[in-house]
């Protein structure tokens, strides 16, 4: 074959200029010429079945040729699997919960056919070849780089920046405003005043003001709004319980959801002391938060914000599971372990005329993650 | 009627000549045909992660046909029967019906999902590919600050893109996020309310973390990416050291077609791979987690693997809480370091390291051949530590789990992470320093006094020595060029190539080496076909 006569590194006399129309050159000199004006030098160009039909190459064709019609088959077998397959969600039946997987599957070992066809048929099937490359690094020669300064230079003195100052002045200090023109609408819309109703600092807890000026306390409900007596929680058990306000449960309040404990009487009589001592960072009153044995702390850590839901009953310990910090329910839940620096905020409770627990107050402690401007 | 005769021969360069007439492609295209790649599996690794991101793009594409990113509250009423009934945004239902009710949808968001977690796979590990191979030295630094943030833009691509299906995994990690945006001092307020509108969390987050993820994120990935490939392209592809290849050439295989058909077959691959995963691995199973709760919360809630080493990070972070008595008095939250101080060192540090190694080896030249990661020790060493340090970053991540699964104290783990972080790191710098000199010095070793032949004599004074094989032929000390030394005997064609042939031999193996002394160093003998035998006995009948 022609393609053989440069191979194996033997320098085979090339004419400088080839002639595209000469019947003497070989394709091959002529794809070599081409390559050499682009600073592209075959060095090796070697077939790798020289003997056309050699039992290899056979085979290697068959088996290129058979992954192709495999894949074709895979791609059938994924259309009609994904037309005729029960694909509906339903427990009872065992045939639906493979039409993802099948799915997969055909699209995967068809499209892996052709990948596998594809690359024997470059790596196996194609000539191979060395070929060196000039690589022309460090840009441009010296004359063209001074050429392109000295251009970029005149243009800047044509301008006459220099020469009319007032112009260079005016366009900066009158363009300025134009950019923070073009800022404005842009970021303006966007912000938003985190301080607007008080609201790093309110909750759904906050007794509720109703039009004659009096107020009403809210009482501690269930994620369904039915509130609760001190009789539906046992001892030693817990309950997640949101205020009882039109949508205390959903996620507008978001900084609401309470975890009320039932604490037993010895328990409860070293929380009430630690009460009293208070956790020496703040100088609130905690004297009065809890009612009878029963607590409650503001779930949301003052960490990152997950819900501190891990009770630890034995230990009086809550966990939160996002990063593990660990607060004392009977020391005011103050953090001992992990990330979090600031004890949970405690609900102060009550009982209303019915029997139902409620929330004397709001917080009284910043509820959430910390911020700077947290007093 | 006349007709005209068309000369089907000339069509093509007819045709061509037509095109180029008005185009004027012909040379560069004939510099694309002709563009010479070097070759090696390592600089495939890159690739995968633009194939991934492509497979990100077409499932993406599909998704949005059927995602409604919109926080109004519904009440679900799909085929998934358990969360009939419940009340959820719209975001989750019809992230439950892209899983349920729609044909094919489950596999398409699975293939979505572990499109985007090899992604991030590829982008790391073709970094440290870069990274130990000093291919980011001059000219190239500017192409390893792109790729450097290529990593955190994929991260924030990846962080929007698991957020926006609003189950409870999801709205859990927009609440951390909001936490760390609300950590920053000063702006953090403003910042987190801002981006929430209002407090966390709103009822817009979800709409504007959509159009960052499938408008703004992707708009940034396609641009930069394509500076990177275009980069790669314009200052040509590093090579290994090697016989004939300097700072100055290019050697491998022309684009066409060899090597672009080994690309393309290559994308099919990835796209394949990422298909079996997304069908037959169960992915981020949202309708198990339920709509988000701010209430709501399971143990092991881990991210995504490229977030964890930031979860592992605030895990790991004391309770060390700054209070400015002014005023009311101000405080930094713990959480600010680990979250925000981290990630902005890291982006530093590897946007610098190249200009800093170079300053620091007084190095301006420009750097076209690769380095072993033997020969240099100490940025070897210094990669070392960094994995080091994100391995206890990422095992911290899932702390809690490994704490369940195998009974050991959850606030052991933090401690060990804790300690862990501060001297595992150095410790992995010593023991690679010390390995990469040891193999430079076995290097060395084998072109000074020849392999090793397992041959083992006796002299006669009683003595006892192995029998090296020398490389050169008069026993001249080589010198090291920068590439693998053959250490082992069939390396140097000793033992003669491995046999053809998947099931069956398809050649009759070569003479296995003989006389022990004699190892045979002369090239292995001529390949035949079995067949060849068979066909010449057949002719001969």
């Amino acid at each position: 074959m022609s393609l053989q006569n440069g191979s194996n590194g033997t320098q085979h006399r090339v004419p400088a200029e080839i002639d595209y129309d000469d019947p003497r050159t070989t394709r091959f000199e002529k794809v070599r010429a081409a390559a050499r004006e682009d600073g592209v030098e075959i060095v090796h160009y070697e077939p790798q079945f020289p003997p056309k039909g050699s039992r290899v190459e056979r085979r290697l064709t068959r088996t290129v040729s058979s992954l192709f019609l495999l894949s074709g088959l895979f791609a059938t077998a994924f259309v009609v699997i994904y037309i005729v397959w029960p694909w509906q969600w339903d427990p009872g039946d065992t045939w639906e919960r493979f039409y993802t997987p099948l799915l997969g599957l055909t699209l995967g070992l068809s499209l892996l056919c052709i990948a596998i066809g594809v690359l024997s048929w470059g790596k196996k099937l194609l000539p191979r070849e060395v070929s060196i490359q000039d690589r022309h690094d460090g840009g441009a020669p010296e004359s063209d780089r001074r050429a392109v300064g000295t251009t970029l230079g005149y243009m800047v003195d044509e301008l006459g920046v220099k020469r009319r100052p007032l112009l260079g002045l005016s366009l900066a200090a009158g363009l300025a405003p134009v950019a923070a023109l073009a800022a404005a609408p842009l970021i303006g819309g966007l912000i938003k005043n985190p301080h607007a109703n008080n609201q790093m600092f309110v909750t759904g807890w906050a007794p509720i003001k109703g039009a004659d000026g009096s107020t009403r306390l809210v009482r501690l409900t269930r994620e369904d709004g039915t509130p609760i007596r001190p009789a539906d929680v046992s001892t030693g058990g817990q309950m997640t319980v949101f205020p009882g306000i039109p949508g205390g449960a959903s996620n507008a309040h978001a900084d609401s959801p309470t975890l009320l404990i039932h604490l037993r009487p010895d328990d409860a009589q070293v929380a009430r002391a630690n009460n009293l001592k208070g956790t020496g960072k703040d100088d609130l009153d905690r004297s009065g938060y809890m009612y009878g044995d029963f607590i409650a702390y503001s779930k949301i850590c003052t960490h990152a914000g997950c819900p501190a839901s891990l009770y630890e009953q034995q230990t009086n310990r809550l966990l939160c599971p996002c990063h593990q910090s660990q607060f004392l329910i009977t020391d005011n839940a103050k953090p001992i372990f992990g990330p979090a620096s600031r004890a949970l905020p405690q609900l102060p409770l009550g009982v209303d005329e019915e029997g139902y627990l409620v929330a004397k107050s709001d917080f009284q402690a910043t509820v959430g993650p910390d911020f700077w401007e947290r007093p | 009627m006349k007709r005209r005769k068309v000369d089907l021969k000339a069509l093509p360069a007819k045709a061509g000549n037509e095109v180029e007439d008005r185009l004027g492609v012909a040379t560069p295209l004939r510099g694309i045909l002709n563009k010479v790649f070097p070759d090696h599996w390592s600089f495939l690794l890159g690739e995968i992660a633009l194939f991934s991101f492509i497979v990100l793009l077409l499932t993406g594409t599909f998704l949005t046909f059927f995602f409604e990113p919109s926080m109004k509250e519904v009440i679900y009423d799909g085929s998934y029967t358990p969360l009939r009934g419940v009340h959820m945004s719209a975001a989750y239902a019809s992230t439950l019906d892209i899983s349920f009710d729609v044909r094919g949808g489950l596999v398409m968001r699975q293939m979505h999902h572990w499109a985007a977690l090899v992604f991030m796979a590829a982008i790391v590990v073709h970094m440290l590919r870069i990274f130990f191979t000093g291919a980011f030295r001059k000219p190239r630094e500017l192409n390893w600050i792109i790729g450097s943030l290529l990593f955190w833009i994929g991260f924030l691509a990846g962080f929007t893109g698991y957020s926006i299906p609003d189950d409870g995994l999801s709205g859990t990690g927009l609440r951390i996020a909001s936490a760390i945006m609300l950590s920053i001092p000063v702006i953090g307020t403003w910042v987190t309310s801002s981006i929430f509108n209002g407090e966390f969390p709103g009822d817009i987050i979800i709409s504007r973390f959509f159009i960052a993820h499938v408008l703004l994120i992707p708009a940034l990935l396609v641009a930069l990416i394509s500076v990177h490939v275009g980069l790669v392209f314009k200052q040509k592809h590093t090579q290994w050291p090697g016989p004939g290849r300097t700072n100055t050439n290019v050697v491998g295989e022309r684009m066409f077609p060899r090597y672009a058909i080994k690309q393309a077959g290559f994308f099919l691959a990835v796209f394949g791979v990422i298909a079996v995963l997304g069908g037959v691995l169960q992915i981020n199973p949202i309708w198990l987690f339920g709509p988000y709760e701010a209430a709501v919360v399971s143990a092991a809630s881990q991210p995504d693997w490229y977030v964890m080493f930031l979860d592992g990070s605030t895990r790991l972070m004391p309770a060390w809480e700054i209070n400015i008595p002014i005023g009311n008095g101000y405080v930094i939250p713990p959480i600010f370091w680990p979250t925000v101080v981290l990630p902005g060192i890291l982006v530093m540090l590897s946007t610098a390291y190249p200009f800093v190694e170079a300053r620091m080896n007084r190095d301006n030249k420009i750097h076209n051949l690769l380095q072993r990661p033997r020969d240099v020790p100490q940025r070897t060493a210094v990669g070392a530590m960094a994995i080091a340090f994100f391995l206890v970053l990422v095992l911290s991540g899932g702390n809690d789990v490994i704490a369940d699964k195998f009974h050991i104290s959850l606030n052991a783990m933090t401690w060990a992470g804790r300690i862990g972080l501060l001297i595992l790191p150095p410790i992995a710098y010593y023991v690679t320093y010390r390995i990469c000199l040891g193999l430079q010095q076995h290097d060395r070793e084998v072109l000074a006094h020849g392999v090793e032949t397992g041959i083992i004599r006796r002299a006669p004074d009683g003595r006892f020595y192995e029998v090296h094989q020398p490389l050169s032929e008069d026993h001249e000390e080589l010198e090291y060029v920068g590439w693998v030394v053959p250490k082992k005997m069939n390396r140097l064609g000793a033992l003669g190539p491995a046999i053809k042939g998947f099931f069956r031999p398809l050649e009759r193996p070569a003479e296995a080496p003989v006389s022990p002394g004699h190892p045979p160093v002369e090239p292995a003998p001529e390949r035949r076909e079995i067949t060849a035998e068979r066909r010449e006995i057949e002719s001969k009948k």
